[in-house]
């Protein structure tokens, strides 16, 4: 095997892959976020309008979508590998493990909240992605743009929907809450300097990205924006 | 202490293994936790039972043997301790107390309590030490070797190779320990000349042993009897990208 087969089949590169991939995601959610607030201008969706059609009329970002498509199955892939092999390094369970002694249940569950992750994304992505990019959005708006506003305006009537987003943004949360520091450590970028900064970036980011989220379909569920 | 115990009592490595409840009595807050075996031991000697295997040897917390699983964690509640460092007034008179052993694929069951943790001593043969003499301790500043460097070494090599990080881990891995063994090295100026190549055998051999994929859950560092720190894990991760990917070291 060649050097780089060598460190990538390895236990640290194969974390290292997954870290990557994680880090790659949270830059994406950015993004995402950003575009999407837009909604809460409270303008008819106008500026939000304006915004998807950059975003779907630009092939930088086209590119990009198929490399964050990529960077999503690696992350699944990979995990759900390293989730299979870590079960193996244990085959008899203890009687008794007090995890919460020394560890964050959610740093221990990063398998099953990712698990509820995919299963919202398969929901989100038949939602807008399906619609957007192959069925056809069905109006447009004042400006003669494709309204994909009204689009995510009637999804969120439905109170289950709203439900599903809510909750699944509450798994995103904990997901980063460790996902974001422990990508920085997988890197081997646990440094006294830069430790605390990180953490702190890391519990910042997971709250407002979530949070900003989950605000999306409560509001228009409630009419606060409309 | 009147106290209920629910002991692993496994007889080979081959055999199935199972949960067996004993009552011991009389037993002084002041004792350790393998006191406490000794006396449980001693009757089940007087009554023509087997007694229990469990590791333990220098019992004063240095040799890193005494490895018991205890109410589900390694060494028992205390933070910082061996489990030949934990008394029994740690516990509540009539409590019921669990203890396994140690459980990874990579630490199979000998007898009992006693697990096999030579995949460690073959961890540290693939590339722990160094390949040359490097002679009697220097005179003092002979080798200039900054504070901090000196202190983040020593403090590596506070490990004793207990095993606790596997065994609380939640996917069994041994990253911890191995970070501790080569960053006492990787710290020093004479780990430098095998620096890369270390790393690389090292975390190779870890990997064939079956140990499972750290998940920095810190559950480790935590557990850890002597306090290594995950910042060690953090300088192998480091090192290993440096070996593969720069060096031209190939192992
Ligand atoms: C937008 C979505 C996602 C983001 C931003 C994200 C981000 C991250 C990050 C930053 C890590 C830590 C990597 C490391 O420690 O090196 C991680 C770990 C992990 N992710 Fe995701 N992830 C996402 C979706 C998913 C999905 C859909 C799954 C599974 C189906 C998943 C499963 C996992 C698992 C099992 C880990 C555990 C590895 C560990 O504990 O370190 N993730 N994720
Ligand atoms: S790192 Fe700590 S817990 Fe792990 S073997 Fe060394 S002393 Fe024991
Ligand atoms: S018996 Fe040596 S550390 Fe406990």
């Amino acid at each position: 095997m060649s050097s780089f087969g060598k460190a990538f089949s390895s236990s640290i590169g194969k974390k290292l892959v997954v870290g990557i991939t994680g880090l790659f995601l949270i830059l994406f959610l950015i993004v995402h976020c950003f575009i999407n607030s837009l909604i809460f201008l409270n303008d008819g969706g106008e500026t939000f309008n304006l915004g998807a059609e950059f975003m779907a009329g630009n092939w930088p970002i086209r590119a990009g979508e198929i490399v964050l498509f990529l960077g999503l199955i690696i992350h699944i892939v990979q995990t759900a590998r390293l989730t299979y092999e870590n079960r193996k390094a244990r085959p008899v369970k203890y009687a008794a493990y007090n995890g919460s002694a020394n560890s964050k249940w959610y740093s221990r569950s990063m398998g099953l909240l990712g698990t509820l992750l995919l299963i919202f994304l398969i929901v989100h992505l038949a939602n807008f992605w399906v619609v957007s990019r192959f069925t056809g959005i069905p109006t447009h708006d004042v400006n003669n743009r494709e309204n994909l506003f009204a689009v995510m305006v009637e999804t969120f009537q439905n109170p289950w929907i709203v439900l599903l987003y809510v909750l699944s943004m509450v798994s995103l949360c904990y997901h980063l809450l460790h996902g974001f520091a422990s990508a920085f450590q997988t890197m081997g970028w646990n440094h006294k300097k830069y430790a605390k900064l990180i953490i702190s970036v890391g519990i910042w980011y997971s709250i407002i990205i979530s949070v900003l989220f989950a605000a999306m379909p409560i509001a228009i569920y409630t009419g606060l924006i409309n | 202490m009147n106290l209920t115990l629910k002991v692993w009592r496994q007889k080979n490595s081959k055999s199935a293994g199972k949960l067996v409840d004993y009552q011991v009595s009389d037993i002084s807050p002041d004792m350790s936790f393998l006191e406490m075996f000794d006396v449980l031991n001693e009757q089940l000697i007087n009554k023509g039972e087997e007694p229990i295997v469990f590791d333990h040897d220098c019992r004063e917390g240095i040799c890193g043997m005494c490895s018991m699983f205890i109410n589900g964690r390694p060494h028992g509640p205390k933070q910082g301790i061996t489990t030949c460092q934990l008394h029994m007034r740690s516990f509540k008179d009539g409590d019921t107390i669990v203890v396994e052993p140690w459980r990874a694929a990579a630490f199979p069951v000998i007898k009992d309590l006693a697990t096999d943790r030579s995949s460690f001593d073959r961890i540290i043969a693939s590339g722990g030490f160094i390949s040359v003499n490097t002679g009697n301790a220097q005179d003092a500043n002979a080798l200039p070797i900054p504070k901090r460097q000196a202190d983040a070494a020593f403090e590596a090599a506070a490990c004793i190779a207990c095993g606790a990080c596997v065994a609380t881990c939640k996917n069994a891995s041994a990253m911890l320990f191995v970070s501790a063994k080569i960053s006492q090295l990787a710290l020093l100026p004479q780990g430098q000349p095998e620096r890369y190549r270390r790393v690389q055998s090292m975390v190779a051999q870890m990997d064939a042993e079956g140990f499972g994929n750290c998940t920095n859950t810190r559950a480790c560092e935590a557990e850890c009897p002597k306090g290594i720190s995950l910042e060690n894990i953090a300088r192998m991760n480091r090192d290993y990208y440096a070996a593969k990917f720069a060096s031209e070291e190939e192992v």
